[in-house]
């Protein structure tokens, strides 16, 4: 599947199928800090993903502290 | 596949802190009642007032301006250019689009055209973060410019991980000033605006999915000038903790409101007390002249410095 990061905006290549949860797991990503949308739908952690799917992990965390 | 707690359709959202999984609608129900819940518990907004929402293209300003439109309030925009390339470029662009699309009325401030300086030069000129002369340059314009609209309240868009985040700054370094002054609403005073924040109750991904669900187009991408800064470190603690023990962030911050800010309350009185008008606009000041005309002398004295040469670099707080 392609998932499309951001904060740099990239995209990696990842094989096989496998939950929300389990794939923001592997890139090192904390669950509370990021949204995933499947196919341009918002989607929950035990959701499963599969290979055909385009992936963005939303980054949800804002940095300004004013 | 989960199913929503309220309605047992699929869900599109996971909130552990609320031990539940959401559908669309029923997220966007639990957002209306944690911003109304605010708005009644901490007295934010009268039926009626005249309301300037501080409004960046972001996520949490766009979603509190929709909700308090949802909501019934009369809420004007107010957008600041702060000059930070293409990150302001297309902030402003979301924040018109916004405003068009709902019809509402977004005023708009240029801080070069308006004061002669913008936010990579004031971090230069003055050898800070970007963040610094940034918040106190919104601060001060959303201010002003409530009083010289009539408005009666200024809302932004801080959320419940905002002020968690600057509670454990605070709270690291006993900042007994500002932990005594961290509240939801501060009061009118001087002919200043009272100012409300309406999200609180609400997490940055709890904000991201109303605009995702209302479909709400918005700045993604992170400031350039706030990578790596001291706030995204303390959000990423606190992260850390709420992922190991769902609810450390609510708990933490209006725990801290409930219980420890009305233990302060003599405190915060002597310092507002302690308050003189600024010489030069009249905001209120610990000197003579305000921080933020101090940062105007400066910066507008600097010749404009491009974006790349600050992006990035670290300063003094």
């Amino acid at each position: 599947m392609n998932v499309l990061l951001r904060n740099p905006r990239r995209t990696i290549e990842v094989h096989g199928a496998r939950t929300v949860g389990r794939l923001l797991d592997e890139l090192g990503l904390n669950r509370e800090a990021h949204l995933v949308i499947r196919n341009g739908t918002l989607v929950p952690g035990d959701e499963r993903l599969e290979d055909a799917d385009t992936i963005e992990v939303r980054p949800v965390i804002s940095g300004g502290s004013g | 596949m989960s199913k929503c707690r309220v309605c047992r359709a699929p869900a599109v959202i996971d909130l552990p802190r609320h031990n539940a999984n959401f559908c669309g609608d029923h997220l966007l129900q639990l957002c209306r009642r944690q911003v109304e819940k605010a708005i009644k518990d901490f007295r934010m907004l009268e039926p009626g007032e005249r309301v300037l929402v501080a409004v960046s293209g972001g996520k949490d300003s766009l979603a509190v301006w929709d909700m308090l439109l949802e909501l019934g309030y009369q809420a004007d925009g107010l957008y600041l250019g702060l000059g930070i390339g293409e990150y302001s470029d297309e902030s402003g662009d979301y924040a018109r689009a916004f405003a068009a699309d709902r019809g509402v009325a977004l005023r708009e401030i240029d801080l070069r055209d308006a004061h002669g300086y913008d936010v990579p030069t004031a971090a230069k000129a003055t050898r800070r973060v970007p963040c610094s002369a940034c918040g106190l340059s919104k601060r001060h314009l959303f201010d002003s410019a409530a009083r010289e609209g009539g408005y009666d309240v200024v809302a932004t868009g801080h959320n419940l991980d905002d002020e968690a985040a600057v509670l454990l700054g605070n709270t690291l370094r006993w900042d007994v000033d500002y932990l005594a002054r961290q509240l939801p609403v501060l009061p009118a005073g001087g002919g200043f605006a009272r100012k409300v924040k309406p999200l609180v109750r609400l997490t940055e991904r709890e904000t991201a999915a109303w605009c995702l669900i209302r479909g709400i187009d918005y700045q993604v991408e992170e400031c350039p000038m706030a990578a790596g800064n001291r706030h995204l470190g303390y959000k990423a603690a606190l992260n850390g903790l709420e992922q190991g023990s769902p609810g450390t962030k609510a708990s933490f911050y209006l725990n801290f409101i409930e219980n420890m800010a009305p233990l302060l309350a003599a405190h915060r009185s002597a310092v507002v007390d302690g308050l003189n008008s600024c010489e030069r606009c009249g905001a209120p000041t610990t000197g003579e002249i305000c921080a933020f005309c101090r940062l105007v002398e400066t910066a507008s004295a600097h010749d404009p410095v491009p974006v790349e040469l600050v992006s990035g670099k670290r300063g003094r707080r």
